[in-house]
């Protein structure tokens, strides 16, 4: 294999969470400066659900965000640019076709687990193979990487990063990886912006199943009521910690994503000259932080190895509180129009 | 969250390798972002999950000490796997995995078969048949 060299000019930027972050720090390189808020809102990142029946070494599983790639898909067919998709079964020919599109002067972004990634932090390395980064370079046989989660460059070798884009397990990567192949000459910043907000109410407000949205969160509130008396101590406060854990996990930016989202109102209310929905960020920063108190108080539960019912009923209330004020948010949120 | 909450409890659970991004409100009323080495609500419900695995790990050690389990039990809980995980890493089949977890199946295993185990766990297959690793390493599982 030649052992060319080779640096692109990408610019990386820190960001809370991997898939916004890896879209924003792609388009900037083709000259779109568009924040990690605004990624997100665009691709509708906010939402919720509660899943008792799926568990993850036998505890529910509580998310903050659709299924990982979502916001991307959403982020390319609002704005109109196409991303070349690529997945393969031979770990070999994957990296062959990385360095291909690299030499073409073209930053590629990769799904990885983050297990194996030598440079992250160890109390996060669980199997988790739904991260993303970005490669940009090479050098002394290194790969240049823009890992979104790290605050600088990093390095991975040939071996590393073939490790861990042939991650195993639940969204086992593939080999997966993607680049920009066009981008229209104006891009509809404003109507994607209504189509991603629209698509957040939607998806808040009416899926028609009790898991998801803000019925979702009532329907957490009533089982987080039960653990004690259902679970014991030790398991109820292992299924309440894993809400918090969901909640202020690396990637959110704090209170599941409810901050960031805020933060995308209010860079929304600039691009669309709608001084009403600064308000609406107002409201969901209130919304964060009763998030926050309920994260604070279920973390003392965890830590008193209290199981008293009248502990567990308090943060049952704090999120039927919380479910009621993100119902009215989106009531009003979902009036918008250009 | 205004700028001036933005908490920075640390517990190392950033391994001092990065800061993370936190959304709050400047005193205008903008957001920003305020970079955070850790937040104590969220160290507790983290160090909860560790020390739930750790727990899980100690267990499996004592049983192979006792000669009940095979070593390959406990560098899978080490590494947090499942045997079906792990059978995706190896390519063994998961039956076969869940055989290999028994202590006597193991004293069984050619070099070759328990190489593709050590990989794996990156370690030495020599590692993996050590029994004695495992009596010195219940100190370091409680960190």
């Amino acid at each position: 294999m030649p052992n060319n060299e080779i640096v692109l000019d990408f610019k990386h930027k820190q960001s809370a969470h991997c898939e916004n972050g890896v879209v924003s720090n792609l388009l900037r390189y083709y000259g779109i400066d568009l924040s990690e808020p605004m990624i997100f809102g665009i691709g509708s990142g906010m939402f919720f659900s509660h899943m008792p029946f799926v568990k993850v070494d036998g505890i529910p599983v509580t998310s903050f965000r659709p299924l990982p790639g979502i916001i991307f898909k959403r982020v390319s067919k609002r704005l109109g640019i196409q991303f070349e998709r690529k997945r393969y079964k031979n770990p070999h020919k994957a990296m062959d076709a990385l360095d291909e599109v690299i030499n073409e002067n073209t930053p590629v972004g990769m799904l990885v687990g983050v297990y194996h990634l030598s440079y992250f932090p160890a109390p996060y390395r669980f199997h988790f193979n739904a991260h993303n980064l970005v490669a940009f370079g090479k050098k002394s046989g290194d790969y240049l990487i823009s890992d979104p989660v790290m605050e600088g460059f990093e390095k991975l070798s040939y071996k590393e990063l073939q490790r861990v884009r042939y991650a195993k397990g639940l969204f086992a990567p593939k080999g997966h990886m993607y680049y920009v192949k066009h981008i229209p000459d104006n891009l509809d910043i404003n109507g994607a912006i209504i189509k991603g907000i629209k698509k957040t109410c939607k998806d808040m407000l009416t899926i028609p199943v009790g898991m998801f949205g803000v019925k979702g969160i009532r329907f957490m509130a009533k089982k987080i009521a039960k653990y004690p008396d259902k679970l014991g101590t030790r398991k109820a406060s292992l299924f309440a910690g894993q809400i918090v854990r969901a909640q202020e996990e690396i990637g959110t930016g704090g209170a599941g994503f409810r901050f960031m989202y805020a933060a995308f109102l209010q860079e929304a209310a600039g691009y669309l000259k709608q001084d009403w929905l600064k308000e609406m960020s107002a409201e969901m920063t209130q919304i964060g932080d009763m998030w926050r108190d309920f994260a604070a108080t279920t973390a003392r539960l965890v830590k008193m190895r209290e199981n008293h019912g009248e502990n567990y009923k308090q943060v049952s209330d704090m999120l039927m509180n919380i479910a009621d004020a993100e119902e009215a948010f989106y009531k009003k949120l979902q009036k918008i129009t250009q | 969250m205004k700028v001036n909450e933005v908490p920075q409890d640390d517990a190392n659970m950033l391994d001092g390798k990065l800061k993370e991004p936190c959304y709050a409100v400047d005193e205008n009323g903008n957001y920003t972002t305020i970079k955070s080495v850790g937040w104590e609500a969220k160290n507790i419900v983290m160090q909860q999950a560790w020390s739930n695995i750790s727990s899980k790990i100690d267990k499996v050690r004592l049983k192979v000490l006792d000669k009940k389990l095979s070593p390959i039990a406990y560098y899978m809980e080490k590494n947090i796997m499942s045997p079906k995980l792990l059978s995706q890493y190896t390519g063994f089949f998961s039956f076969t995995v869940r055989r290999h977890l028994k202590y006597k199946a193991f004293s069984k295993l050619s070099d070759e078969k328990l190489k593709k185990y050590a990989d794996t766990f990156d370690i030495t297959v020599e590692e993996l048949k050590d029994l004695s690793l495992l009596k010195l390493e219940s100190v370091n599982n409680a960190e």
